[in-house]
């Protein structure tokens, strides 16, 4: 892709981009070069894709609401109302969601105000975590699809710890929290172990452990050990008191201290990669292996290492969950934040402080959502289709760009030649 | 990946060479686990397996043994099998591929006779047993060759199970709407093109990475569908989600068969055409200009460039047919399984399918029968429960599972991808 980039240098963005007329050739000509940089960075196309991705969700509750949809059929004669009614369903959506996730203009006290932003945040706890986990395997070359067993079997030891042992405070929360670490390392490191030895591809392995991690936990949950005494369901007994997260703001939110693990462990993670030996070891692994071999650094240890601590942070969001939100086991304990995760390294673009930010992001949607659904009956799924859009979108930032008639950087005829054989598939 | 396993296996082996110690040992640790369990273990009562129901055309009398002494002739034979892999190898000759699989076979009688003889009754309908195992594969089986024609071409489908649910859903509102459920099944192929659409757009044209993309599409897939369903087909289920199913064609005389009739010749069209399908597939992938110029895309694209095949057309064209065969599968769950779509109905059986597709070596056959395995390994265990079983429920519904993990370790057999699975073709 590289030569054909080069060999396509246009001597000026504007003479492929002229009838766009984003630029504006009167402007003055250091402006506009700062205007070209914003027009063709990353940052404006992750934007616009939440932007697209919004108003594709917009566009999905209007189309499925009744209102318009009784509108609609008399849309000749009034237009305006079916337009109406399809602005005032996705707008009242969109700002229960906000509602839900930032701020309640509506409430009464400081504390209603602001307890949808510690609610976010709250949900954007695991989220931070497991994304953290799924970043830094992804910055090693491993495609960690796992998170979601590692927070299971995480948040297994870590409730095991929690109800089992009965120990001073501190103490206590900090075997749990290790706990935690610990069954997500190991469930990740088995994966990271067999692709090592084994050249098995960890896509693979990870979803399969998935299944087995599912499996294993609601096994647990029908034995004895695991089992609430003097019932028959699959939930363990409480954590003690000495094995939760003490809540971060007082009993009025719900905000524990998993929040401020989640950004300790984000400055970890950002430490390992850019300034620690081991972190420089593991992205020369998943940038070249067979560079990395040859500079005498062991990729096997390298895939084991990587593994072993996205499991580590997969299991502290087992933790945030198990010790801080739900303090019980269940086999729902880990929801769908495995999976999320990986929508939120994606996001991040595997960057610590990206996967900080799309967690919290992504925390607002999902905390939003529930009051979405519970205010205006939309279905907390928009959520699921908006944020995968999103990192479609950001994926493939030719695809905005041509949507927005965005100029290319560098090279602007990249998208003419592979267009065709495209167009003449998508037909047939 | 074919070097990356010989390099890893002879480091792995030391001194040895290209004699390998992998199949010998693994076979005599499962030969003594069987001594252990189905011969030692070995539970004391007579086990019948029926063959035929009493009102069936063609009355077979059904089988029974006793436990015992099947768990120690086949346990004998297998350490006898176990012995001579051990002295084959020690002699340095290769061990004869029947080896391993007539132990498979015993391994898998010594296995039903065991739990089936540890059961409340150990009395089981053989023939319902192979039926209902064939009725769960379906899905699996289409998934899996959709996952056959993509992978052979070099791109990786994980977005099997946005395919599967996504033809669900779309066969259930089509077949719904229109009162037809052939309409449904077409409505079904063309959802799952649509899916292979956005994957091969992506993949292909935007050339983002062809997991992300797959793990994405199947979010969105999911959202999507989840949305739908609570703002549609909850709303008016009489209009949108209560297809007509499938009726079950019996061909006269060959479906009084016994064991197989039922099988093979009482069938729906979804049924019929998997085996249709398998048989398609893998002809025209071995014995067709067509499955030749697919394969060299999927393994050496640049040769195959070269030679004049269009790569990336041959890959898009190819992720669209696999759409249609996923999207069929996806319409047995709407039309035939049970009559209406359900929230993430699919639960995971796409991503069986890729197991199925990697244990069967990316080969039509070979995933059939993988297909076939882990729909029986799901159909025993749901009997099981049924006359109670010493085994718990979730380790028999883990085994797919952990069987992948032992067939991409390369433990069972070894599996090889295509050599440009998952790598895009930038031409120059």
């Amino acid at each position: 892709m590289s030569p054909q980039e080069e060999n396509q240098v246009p001597p000026g963005p504007e003479a492929s981009t002229a009838p766009t007329a984003t630029t504006g050739p009167e402007a003055p000509t250091s402006e506009q070069t700062l205007l070209q940089r914003i027009m063709t960075g990353n940052a404006l196309v992750a934007f616009l894709s939440v932007v697209l991705s919004l108003i594709l969700g917009g566009l999905l509750i209007a189309v499925t609401d009744p209102a318009v949809g009784r509108a609609s059929s008399y849309f000749f004669t009034r237009p305006q109302d079916t337009l109406g009614a399809a602005w005032s369903a996705a707008s009242n959506a969109y700002i229960a969601l906000f509602q839900g996730s930032v701020i309640n203009v509506r409430g009464t006290t400081f504390t209603s105000v602001i307890y949808p932003l510690t609610q976010t945040l709250t949900v954007a706890t695991p989220l931070i975590c497991a994304g953290l986990g799924v970043a830094l395997a992804f910055r090693a070359g491993l495609f960690n699809i796992g998170a979601q067993g590692q927070i299971l079997i995480g948040a297994t030891f870590a409730a095991w710890v929690g109800f089992t042992l009965h120990l001073p405070a501190g103490l206590h929360l900090l075997l749990v929290v290790l706990a935690g670490m610990v069954g997500g390392a190991v469930w990740a490191g088995l994966v990271g172990l067999l692709k090592a030895r084994t050249g098995a591809h960890e896509v693979i392995l990870t979803i399969m452990f998935n299944y087995i991690a599912t499996n294993l936990v609601l096994y647990f949950l029908s034995t004895p050990a695991f089992q609430r005494p003097g019932s028959t369901n699959p939930i363990s007994p409480q954590l003690d008191d000495t094995a939760v997260y003490p809540l971060l703001l007082g009993p009025a939110f719900r905000l524990h201290w998993g929040f401020v693990v989640a950004v300790v462990a984000t400055v970890f993670v950002w430490w390992l990669l850019n300034r620690s030996t081991v972190g420089f070891e593991l992205r020369a692994v998943g940038a070249n292996p067979s560079a990395a071999r040859t500079a005498g650094i062991s990729v096997s240890k390298g895939y084991i290492l990587a593994m072993a601590i996205a499991g580590a942070l997969a299991g502290l969001a087992g933790v945030a969950q198990v010790s801080g939100t739900e303090q019980v086991l269940t086999s729902g304990v880990a929801a769908s934040f495995g999976f999320d995760a990986i929508t939120v390294a994606l996001l991040g673009r595997s960057s610590p402080w990206g996967t900080f930010a799309a967690g919290i992001l992504f925390g607002a949607f999902r905390a939003g959502g529930v009051t979405m659904q519970a205010s205006t009956g939309t279905s907390i799924d928009i959520v699921l289709v908006v944020q995968s859009l999103i990192v479609l979108f950001i994926a493939a930032p030719p695809l905005v760009r041509a949507l927005f008639r965005l100029p290319v950087p560098g090279a602007a005829g990249r998208g003419s030649t592979p267009r065709t054989p495209v167009s003449t598939g998508a037909a047939a | 990946m074919s070097t990356a396993t010989t390099t890893a296996t002879a480091t792995g082996a030391g001194t040895s060479g290209v004699r390998s110690w992998k199949n010998p040992i693994i076979l005599s640790v499962v030969a003594l686990f069987c001594l252990v369990v189905f011969a030692l273990g070995a539970p004391g009562n007579s086990v019948t397996f029926r063959l035929s129901e009493a009102d069936d055309a063609i009355v077979l009398p059904a089988i029974v043994v006793s436990a015992p002494i099947i768990g120690w002739v086949c346990t004998l034979v297998m350490l006898a099998l176990a012995v001579l892999a051990v002295g084959r190898t020690r002699a340095g000759v290769r061990t004869p591929t029947w080896v391993p699989a007539v132990f498979a076979v015993l391994f898998f009688i010594a296995f039903l006779t065991w739990v089936v003889g540890s059961a409340r009754t150990p009395n089981v309908a053989l023939y319902g047993l192979l039926a209902g195992s064939v009725t769960l594969a379906v899905p699996l089986i289409f998934g899996s060759l959709s996952g056959v024609l993509c992978e052979r071409s070099g791109v990786v489908n994980i977005a099997i199970e946005g395919q599967l649910l996504f033809g669900a859903f779309a066969a259930a509102v089509a077949a719904s709407l229109s009162g037809s459920a052939v309409v449904g099944l077409v409505a079904a192929a063309a959802a799952g093109v649509l899916v292979s659409l956005v994957l091969a757009v992506f993949s292909i044209r935007y050339v983002v990475n062809q997991v992300i993309v797959g793990v994405v599409l199947n979010v969105l897939v999911s959202g999507l569908t989840g949305f739908l369903f609570s703002a549609v087909l909850s709303e008016d289920s009489q209009r949108w989600n209560s297809p007509p199913r499938l009726p079950v064609i019996r061909i006269p005389f060959l479906a009084d068969i016994p064991i197989i009739g039922p099988i093979l010749f009482e069938q729906t069209v979804v049924g019929y055409l998997m085996y249709v399908a398998v048989a398609v597939v893998y002809v025209a992938l071995y014995h067709s200009r067509w499955g030749l110029r697919t394969r060299a895309v999927g393994e050496h694209p640049k040769a195959a460039d070269t030679l004049g095949v269009n790569v990336n057309r041959r890959r898009f064209m190819n992720v669209l047919l696999a759409g249609v065969v996923a999207g069929v599968g996806g319409s047995f769950f709407t039309l035939v399984a049970v009559s209406g779509f359900g929230k993430d109905m699919t639960a995971g059986q796409g991503y069986i399918a890729l197991a199925a597709l990697i244990f069967g070596r990316w080969n039509p056959i070979g995933a059939f029968f993988a297909a076939l395995l882990f729909g029986f390994a799901t159909n025993l265990s749901n009997v099981l429960s049924l006359l109670g079983t010493p085994v718990p429920d979730q380790f028999l519904r883990m085994l797919p599972y952990v069987v992948t993990v032992f067939a991409v370790a390369g433990l069972v057999g070894r599996s090889r991808a295509p050599g440009a699975s998952g790598i895009p073709y930038i031409k120059g």
